[in-house]
């Protein structure tokens, strides 16, 4: 009973971790684009619904109505504006630019917001809790597990059952020949961080309220995502969001040996199954 | 007769390398070309120029009354400009389905269950139909060499290119393909074929070019051609590998 607090606890983290991760997993899938900047696309996030949320006294929850397109706007305009550019046989410039988005992006928020923690006032969702056998499960934690589901779920039904899926797909899997099908590649890798963004606006939103942020925090959220898509496996939606329940459930139970050792324990299971599975637990299986 | 496509002084070099030079030709509307030279030719190349994904140095290929020299290939392939390829490129990870999906819906416009019915009377006129949905990468090579007739076809083609589709195939497997192409003829298709199987070239198409180091060398009917002395000499160089 002791551990199964923890565990559990761990484990509707990881749903946060994931949602993290299914932005960062999607663009790769899609693109093969590192995005540097995808911790700080969460943070900018998190303060457009700040802005929305004080500006119009809207509930964070129901400012997602503004922040998910507005994030979606944002990714296709930063894909087609500057991240295509990028993309080629060399790796190394979309690292470059998405490194050097991310700076611009920190520093504009520091710019805007200043360097002062801020949190999104969620109001009762905050504190509210059930009790289930000897546990107490936050019902913000329990609702961002669920959208995790959800939202994992919504992207693997698009890949899989949409005429766009299919567009991603056929993109990800030979862009020669797909361009040859009529898809327009710039195009479709801008839909696809419309999609990722709106993702990630999603994360950002339920961050802002579970834990206060400043600009400075991306870096930090980058590695918990990183880490998730890491461990899942490449290329598999559902083995991110096991993967982020694997590095939740390390980090609670870190932080109760010792309060000081929760980001080091998520950090020691993610190198300890990079070792043991260096194509992490789920890999898609390449055709 | 209306012409479809003219390339007028098409060149292209890599380097050193002349893949195509001052390349000139016609091809009239519901025509069947065939295309024969010796390896390393240019026929190839000659079909990346022909859907874009290859840009020529000089030169203007006119498709269907428009100069589409400058397109992208996406544009010439919504244009009615269809491939295959002649070592088969299908999107492994996808099922075939899918892959007759996505010329069908990206190339050709269409939708929903339009889209999947027209899909589904392609596959089953080149015979992939019990393979709709298996992985595109765990065919043979008879039925990828399918999946590239399929998929350019679900485009809608006004004019189909075909390289060298029946290479490698069974004497058996090479007549039902032969008899699928000619099928494709008669619907009113215009078909540019690059193959070195002569004998099943000869089954389908109304007019031949050779082309050898990147330069048309002869042109005109097939067995006029074939007869032809420079030919002769290309023609025995491929029998002997074919
Ligand atoms: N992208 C490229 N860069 C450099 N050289 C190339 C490129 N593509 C083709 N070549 C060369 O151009 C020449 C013509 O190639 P192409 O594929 O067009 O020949 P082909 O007539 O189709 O031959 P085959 O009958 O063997 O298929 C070859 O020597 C080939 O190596
Ligand atoms: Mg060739």
């Amino acid at each position: 009973m002791e551990w199964l607090n923890p565990i559990v606890q761990g484990t509707l983290l990881g749903g946060l971790y994931a949602l993290f991760a299914a932005g960062l997993s999607l663009i790769f899938g899609v693109m093969r684009l590192v995005n540097i900047a995808h911790g700080d696309l969460i943070v900018l996030a998190a303060y457009l619904g700040l802005t929305v949320t004080t500006a119009t006294g809207m509930h964070p929850m129901a400012a997602l109505v503004i922040v998910v397109p507005a994030m979606a706007l944002i990714g296709y305009a930063l894909q087609r504006g500057l991240l295509n550019q990028t993309l080629g046989d060399d790796i190394l410039p979309p690292l470059l630019v998405t490194f050097g988005v991310s700076v611009i992006i920190q520093n504009g928020l520091l710019e805007v917001y200043t360097a002062d923690p801020q949190t999104l006032n969620a109001g009762a969702l905050e504190t509210a809790s059930v009790a289930v056998g000897g546990v107490t499960l936050g019902i913000l934690p329990l609702l961002t597990f669920g959208i995790a589901i959800a939202v994992i779920w919504g992207l693997q039904w698009t890949f899989y059952h949409t005429s766009l899926g299919r567009a991603f797909r056929a993109v990800s899997d030979n862009q020669d020949i797909a361009q040859l099908m009529g898809l327009n590649r710039r195009h479709i890798f801008g839909l696809a961080m419309a999609l990722a963004l709106g993702v990630t606006a999603v994360a950002g939103i339920l961050l802002g309220i579970r834990t206060s942020f400043d600009p400075s925090i991306g870096g930090g959220r980058l590695i918990f995502g990183f880490e998730a898509v890491i461990i899942g496996g490449l290329g598999n939606l559902w083995g991110t969001l096991i993967g982020g329940v694997i590095l939740g459930v390390a980090q609670t139970i870190g932080a109760k040996i010792d309060p000081g050792w929760q980001v080091l324990a998520g950090h020691i299971a993610f190198l300890v199954i990079l070792a043991v599975r260096p194509n992490g637990l789920f890999p898609r299986v390449s055709g | 007769m209306t012409t479809i496509l003219r390339l007028q002084e098409l060149s292209k070099a890599f380097g050193a390398l002349t893949v195509a030079d001052a390349m000139s030709y016609e091809v009239q509307q519901g025509e069947a070309l065939g295309v024969i030279g010796p390896n390393g030719a240019g026929k190839t190349s000659m079909f990346n120029l022909i859907t874009g994904t290859l840009k020529s140095n000089s030169g203007v290929i006119e498709f269907s009354g428009q100069n589409v020299t400058k397109w992208s290939a996406a544009k010439r392939s919504h244009a009615g400009i269809a491939r295959s390829f002649q070592v088969p490129q299908p999107f492994s990870g996808m099922t075939v389905f899918e892959n007759a999906m996505i010329a069908a819906t990206q190339s050709a416009g269409m939708h929903g269950h339009q889209a999947e019915n027209f899909c589904l009377e392609i596959l089953d006129q080149t015979e992939l139909l019990p393979k709709a949905n298996v992985l595109a990468g765990s065919l043979t090579l008879l039925e990828r060499k399918r999946l590239e007739l399929t998929r350019a076809l679900c485009a809608k083609p006004k004019l189909l290119l075909l390289d060298e589709i029946a290479g490698g195939l069974t004497e058996a497997e090479c007549k039902s393909l032969v008899q699928t192409i000619k099928d494709i003829h008669a619907s009113g298709v215009t078909i540019i074929w690059i193959e070195h199987v002569v004998h099943a070239l000869l089954a389908v198409v109304d007019r031949l070019i050779v082309i050898d180091f990147g330069k048309k060398i002869a042109e005109g009917e097939p067995q006029a051609i074939m007869e032809s002395a420079e030919v002769k000499e290309i023609y025995l160089g491929i029998e002997a590998d074919a």
